[in-house]
């Protein structure tokens, strides 16, 4: 048998290969970064107004969250987090007289990753909302809507095409840093190819194939985007 | 809160913040002049070359820095010994380690982030001055060391700042690959004593002084040249 179609078997996606376990992995990568990303969007939604129209003691605290966030290595804070969040939880459990939980990493995962990009998030939707013309909020509230109704029908559909390209960058981010989650092990793409790795002590061939797959999910994310960006952007004078 | 630990690790803390400012220096310096080509490569380069300047870019930056990292160091780093001659050379006790592979993996990584940002810097420089400067007789080369690159750096600088805390925060990683770097320490520590947050914390405190140095750093460089507004 020739060396190269041991090497196609071995990435074949039923048992004896290993391409199952790097596509399972795939996905939950994707889950995950989807569960994060929409975590950080509301957190970033509501941390931006905070910030924006919140008192002195919230914008505070937001600006220690933020510039916490964005200051500390991400794996150091999703070690952190993971195991301050577990810890934190348990005993908050005991102390309420309740039995402690084993916590679902995927969970643990979406919810550390979840804090770290609503960090980010508060700024692109805080820059995208102060980029939104004051002219057509003035308007709206000359129509007699309410602030939320303004929020929702005004402000959110102006600050889009604004925070876009800030969103796209950081679903890229997001991609990857769910790499970060392989170290406390919880099984997605990047620990899955190092357990097949190990397994068959073809290193190479699997590393490839999972930066193969994480270059796949980055470009098919830009092609969305662009899509995305072209509909928010649709009726917008063309610039330069 | 137990911070007693600290007298007897101080010295390897202090050793692992050297691993990470030199795997952070390492990886700026060789990476920012790697940089530098594959800017130049995708703005003036042959078509092939921009091509390839911008694929390298592409992959680079479409896959998690852990990824490489480990790419390198378990695949490439299980075929070296594939090499003859190589392990009996001078060179295999540097092969060997894992910061070896942890530095070249951030110097590409970062090179390909950088080469983005000088890309934009380079088109970003006024296309008067370019002329100004060739109207003078400056050949290609003069020109590119006189007036464009100075210029795109000092364009870029902002961003670059921002790259390099970026780039510091990616340290870490190197841990997952036997370095003793500051966070491989924290870790130690933890094993050797079961406290969890007493050494990240002290951990982190150094990282967020080492990115205030490097914001103040750059915001030094910056004021050098004075721009009107």
């Amino acid at each position: 048998m020739s060396s190269s179609q041991s090497l196609l078997e071995l990435l074949s996606p039923y048992p004896p290969g290993w391409g199952g376990v790097l596509l399972a992995g795939a996905l939950s990568t994707v889950l995950i970064s989807l569960g994060a990303y929409l975590v950080g969007i509301a957190i970033g939604l509501v941390g931006a107004i905070g910030k924006l129209k919140g008192n002195r003691p919230v914008r505070f605290v937001l600006d220690l969250y933020t510039t916490a966030v964005r200051a500390i290595p991400e794996l150091i804070l999703i070690i952190g987090l993971y195991y301050a969040g577990t810890d934190g939880l348990n005993r908050l459990l005991a102390a309420l007289g309740l039995p402690s939980v084993e916590i679902n990493g995927f969970v643990a995962a979406v919810a550390v990753l979840g804090i770290v990009q609503g960090a980010y998030m508060t700024e692109v939707f805080r820059g995208a909302i102060l980029a939104v013309p004051v002219g057509q909020i003035e308007a709206a509230a000359a129509f007699g809507m309410r602030p939320r109704l303004r929020f929702r029908r005004i402000v959110l559909p102006a600050l889009m095409p604004n925070a876009l390209p800030g969103l796209a960058n950081l679903w890229m981010c997001v991609t990857k840093d769910s790499a970060l989650i392989a170290v406390v092990g919880y099984q997605e793409l990047a620990l899955a190819t190092r357990i097949a790795a190990g397994n068959t002590k073809h290193y190479f061939l699997f590393f490839l194939a999972s930066a193969a797959l994480y270059l796949a999910i980055t470009l098919i994310s830009n092609v969305l985007f662009a899509a995305l960006e072209r509909r928010f952007r649709r009726g917008q004078p063309k610039t330069a | 809160m137990d911070f007693s630990w600290i007298f007897s690790y101080w010295p390897l803390i202090a050793a692992g913040a050297v691993q990470t400012v030199l795997l952070l220096v390492i990886s700026v310096g060789f990476g920012f002049i790697l940089a530098i080509g594959l800017a130049l490569a995708q703005v003036t380069g042959p078509r092939w070359l921009k091509l390839l300047a911008r694929g390298y870019c592409t992959c680079l930056r479409g896959t998690p820095l852990l990824i490489q990292l480990w790419l390198l160091y378990y695949g490439v780093g299980s075929l070296l010994p594939m090499i003859p001659g190589l392990r009996a050379s001078f060179l295999w006790p540097i092969l060997r380690e894992g910061f070896f592979f942890a530095a070249v993996s951030f110097t590409l990584n970062y090179a390909a982030y950088e080469a983005e940002v000088l890309r934009g810097a380079l088109l970003a420089v006024p296309k008067g001055e370019l002329e100004a400067g060739r109207s003078f007789g400056m050949s290609s080369w003069t020109l590119l060391r006189r007036i464009w690159l100075p210029r795109a750096i000092r364009i870029a600088l902002p961003t670059i700042a921002g790259e390099v805390v970026l780039q510091l925060k990616a340290t870490p990683l190197a841990f997952t690959v036997t370095v003793m770097d500051l966070y491989a320490v924290a870790y130690k520590v933890r094993q050797d004593t079961l406290l969890v947050y007493e050494p990240l914390m002290v951990v982190t405190v150094f990282y967020v002084c080492l990115t205030l140095i490097i914001t103040r750093a750059f915001r030094i460089v910056e004021a050098q040249v004075p721009v009107r507004r």
